[in-house]
């Protein structure tokens, strides 16, 4: 394995201190399943490994202020489907960590290494953009919070600079229930990433969010404001046409090993239309499975 | 480089002060400086699942965790399941039904069925291969393993 030091920080201020003198030469670890690999297979060379599970302000608990719940950067994916205010406020994000790994990797991986590896096949990132997640990320500097909209540049880069770390991730608890649904296709279940992930959450007044990944290098959101997506009585072929404009922006590398473009492209619809069947029948307080 | 750090860890209920390399994985531990190579060392990569063990009542891929992380925490591992050489009845179950072939990957099948049973005591069969989706079983007993975590969950109603 590649050689390092091993810092466990006890405070918030030590660990600062510690990317603020190492920068780029630190990575954080949260949950170890994507760094422990990388540092094994030589993909990840840090001189400086800073574990983040000691730091007394960040234990792993998901925590209300406001109108918005905060998910600190130790909570694993296991937590997040134990906690009731997820699975009844944000069940695309419980449906998303469901499908993650196994139950051994959800035990480990946190949401907040999910969305910091930074790959286009990232469960939680969807669902996290459709909910409106923020990013809270600590420096020397002070803290920053990113609109997730704003943190993936691409597969591994997100907009992060190296002196910081995330903290958090926020969500906005919705005033009003929304229809939502996590949607995956996979070749394999428990042991691979996804080939496209989408996830669709429509609100009271027809407007529906969709984000889709593994179609490109970054996980992208798309809003119809139209209400013709929401609209029951749309014919097929209208949401059809909205979701191919909404679908524009994908493009799914042809070099990939999990698919073809042109399988991901045409499924990336499937699960669209779908996504959005599903969303609408929950919002009217219906159970569907995705 | 190679500055060791101290930890202390209780393993199958004793307690034990050790000094770690910062690049040993838990697994490491386990089976190098313990002994207790009931653990297998498979994919390393958190695939397979054969690295399962018990870190503070929690299943992991002892692969996937660096030793220093499990500083005063609480590990069990296959051998910990029946100390005194009493087998427990999943695994009296495993033994009838024939879930055992070369027997590699069943110390991690049963930590991640021992962990199932607390979780769902009766569990369905979606629930089963949802619970052991982690662990591959590459002579393929799959059925028979599935068959003999029921039949455990059946025994204990
Ligand atoms: S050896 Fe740990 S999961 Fe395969
Ligand atoms: S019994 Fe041989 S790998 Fe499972």
């Amino acid at each position: 394995m590649h050689r390092f030091v091993y810092e466990r920080p006890e405070a918030l201020a030590d660990a600062v201190e510690l990317f603020a003198r190492h920068g780029a030469a630190a990575r954080p670890l949260a949950g170890g399943t994507d760094l422990i690999i990388g540092l094994r297979d030589g993909s990840a060379r840090p001189a400086v490994v800073v574990d983040l599970k000691r730091i007394a302000e960040l234990p792993p608990t998901i925590e209300e202020q406001g109108s918005w719940l905060r998910i600190s950067a130790t909570v694993v994916m296991s937590d997040l489907l134990a906690d009731a205010r997820i699975r009844h406020e944000f069940p695309a994000l419980a449906e998303a960590a469901a499908a993650v790994g196994s139950v051994q990797i959800r035990n480990r991986a946190t949401v907040a290494g999910n969305i910091c590896n930074a790959s286009p096949a990232a469960d939680t990132a969807p669902p996290l953009l459709v909910y409106g997640a923020v990013v809270v990320a600590v420096s020397d500097a002070g803290t920053r919070r990113i609109p997730l909209t704003d943190f993936f540049v691409r597969s591994g880069v997100t907009t992060l600079r190296s002196d910081e770390f995330v903290t958090a991730i926020e969500l906005p608890r919705p005033s009003a229930p929304l229809g939502a649904v996590h949607l995956r296709r996979t070749r394999r279940r428990g042991h691979d990433l996804a080939s496209v992930t989408l996830s669709c959450a429509i609100d009271r007044d027809g407007v529906t969010r969709l984000a889709y990944g593994s179609v490109g290098p970054r996980p992208i959101l798309v809003v119809d404001e139209s209400g013709r997506l929401a609209d029951r009585g749309a014919s097929d072929t209208v949401k059809e046409a909205i979701l191919d404009r909404l679908f524009s922006a994908a493009s799914p590398s042809p070099r990939s090993m999990r698919a073809s473009p042109e399988y991901r492209l045409a499924m990336l619809r499937v699960l669209g239309r779908r996504a959005v069947r599903v969303a609408l029948v929950r919002l009217d307080g219906g159970v569907q499975d995705g | 480089m190679g500055e060791t750090i101290q930890i202390v860890v209780t393993v199958n209920g004793r307690r034990r002060a050790l000094d770690v390399e910062p690049t040993a994985t838990l697994l490491d531990l386990l089976r190098d400086d313990l002994g207790l190579t009931g653990s297998k060392a498979c994919c390393l990569v958190g695939e397979c699942g054969a690295c399962t063990v018990r870190l503070n009542g929690r299943i992991v891929d002892s692969c996937l965790v660096l030793a220093a992380e499990v500083d005063g925490g609480e590990v069990m591992t296959i051998e910990g399941l029946a100390p005194d050489g009493r087998l427990t009845a999943l695994q009296e179950r495993f033994l009838d039904h024939g879930a055992v072939q070369c027997g590699y990957c069943t110390p991690g099948q049963l930590m991640a069925a021992t962990d199932l049973l607390a979780r769902i005591p009766h569990p369905t069969v979606a629930e089963v291969e949802e619970g052991l989706a982690g662990n591959l079983c590459r002579c393929g007993c799959y059925v028979q393993i599935t068959e003999a975590v029921l039949a455990a969950a059946e025994g204990e109603r």
